[in-house]
């Protein structure tokens, strides 16, 4: 059956919706959807079709978005989205995640809700919170945000969660109790002797690879890393990479080993791509080599940086690869990488991408 | 049916912001509703347009720092009491970029 490619973009000005077909060489455009409220995150749940988009309008708050029809229509729920009286109120939501029964929702402060009726109400998962660690935690750039969310591919009471800056944390029990997993990820922003804490990391995303629970993948603010165990224990898998500092990470839609990465030139040098050159930097082989594709990406005056949820893969043969930047261009790869074309221009600052492939 | 509280509380006239119209299909810019304070104002809204309240208040619980409800030409807080038939305005402040 005919296949139909959806690259779900959240902005800071609302969602788009870039359509092809399984071919990915021509593209339509569409949006601005969602009232134009910033949107964090835009994501497609495969199973349903159904497109969530979470995030927050500095008037009215923050809200999960929902469409049925592919982005022709959309609602808006918050119902339950809220921390108890008395506390610092939820601005915006950062990322989602729907699962086969629950749907997840990352949220600024930092804390985790779930939904058991496809997002139209919600529910404080509070173990998290409650977490012992819970005053330390430290916004990051963006704020005390909950930005990455994994679960488990079979275990549904298992959820790593990403919190800049206070770490991975990893929940066993459906989000009754979690455990800090940041062992051997470091932070160069604390003194010498100091830059292994238990809790504190900037994490800046994680992500699963593909029929293996057992790994995951990092960017962090100081380093890129990989785990065999869960998270339990992190290696860098920086040495081959211009930078140690970068945003998004992607995994392959089937093979465990290959993961996208897209390093910026440093914290301190004005986050952009390396030397004004934009590549895309895939390894085959878990992280031991790396390699730059270039092909089609601007290698003179690129000045943009690409955030944590920009970047993401399609589920095709061979799969696609899409990076949004911040100053509003879309990227897209058929063919793994090798060679890229800017599908959109002039959008508003890319927040998120993600895809979707429906049949047609 | 109307409850009790709502028969024996006269109505105000509440003047929504577009932006706020455009979220509640079938809402409108101007609406009379039973209330003698901005509290049970947005109580009657949400009621007729569910989610509303999400939309003005947030959880602390207090008007969202950048929704203005003015009543009588004076900003109004949650507590603040509406005499009947008082007109509210409810507008969206300077914010964004």
């Amino acid at each position: 059956m005919a296949k139909r490619v959806l690259v779900l973009v959240g902005t800071k000005k609302g969602a788009f919706i870039l359509e092809s077909d399984a071919a990915r060489s021509s593209w339509t455009q569409r949006g601005p959807y969602c009232e134009t409220w910033p949107m964090n995150h835009v994501i497609g749940d495969p199973a349903s079709g159904t497109i969530y988009g979470g995030g927050g309008n500095e008037w009215f708050g923050a809200a999960v978005w929902k469409s049925e029809d592919l982005g022709k229509s959309w609602t808006h729920s918050s119902a339950g989205l809220a921390y108890a009286a008395g506390e610092t109120p939820i601005k915006s939501v950062w990322s989602l995640s729907p699962g086969a029964k629950r749907m997840h929702a990352g949220v600024e402060p930092a804390g985790l809700f779930q939904s058991d009726d496809g997002g139209q109400s919600w529910e404080h998962v509070a173990g998290l919170r409650d977490h012992p660690s819970r005053p330390q935690w430290q916004p990051g750039g963006g704020g005390l945000i909950l930005h990455s969310l994994v679960r488990h591919p079979q275990d549904e009471q298992q959820l790593w969660v990403g919190i800049s800056s206070a770490g991975v944390f990893h929940t066993a029990d459906g989000g009754a109790s979690w455990e800090p997993r940041n062992q051997g990820t470091r932070c160069d922003f604390l003194p010498e002797g100091q830059r292994y804490p238990e809790i504190g990391q900037c994490v800046h995303c994680i992500v699963m690879a593909p029929g293996a629970a057992h790994r995951l993948y990092q960017q962090n603010h100081c380093g890129m890393y990989v785990s065999e165990d869960g998270g339990e224990h992190w290696n860098s898998i920086e040495a081959g990479l211009p930078s140690s500092f970068g945003f998004p990470a992607a995994v392959h839609p089937r093979d465990p080993a290959t993961l996208f990465l897209l390093p910026l030139n440093g914290d301190i040098k004005g986050r952009f791509v390396p030397d004004a050159k934009a590549a895309v930097w895939r390894t085959r082989d878990c992280g031991d080599h790396w390699k730059a594709l270039r092909q089609g990406l601007p290698q003179e005056n690129a000045y943009f940086g690409v955030l944590r949820q920009a970047m993401a893969t399609d589920i095709l043969a061979p799969c696609g690869v899409y990076f949004g930047t911040g100053t509003g261009s879309l990227y897209a790869s058929a063919d793994e990488g090798d060679t890229w074309k800017c599908i959109a221009r002039h959008l508003p600052t890319i927040s998120s991408v993600e895809t979707l492939v429906v049949d047609g | 049916m109307a409850d009790d509280k709502s028969a024996r509380v006269a109505p105000v006239v509440v003047t929504l912001p577009p932006a706020l119209v455009k979220l509640f299909p079938g809402s409108t810019r101007q609406v009379a509703l039973p209330a003698s304070s901005v509290a049970e104002m947005i109580d009657a809204l949400d009621a007729r347009w569910p989610g509303m309240r999400d939309r003005l208040c947030d959880s602390t619980p207090a008007i969202r720092r950048h929704i203005n409800i003015f009543v009588a030409g004076e900003r109004a807080r949650l507590m603040t009491q509406l005499a009947p038939g008082a007109e509210v305005a409810i507008l969206t402040a300077i914010s964004g970029g």
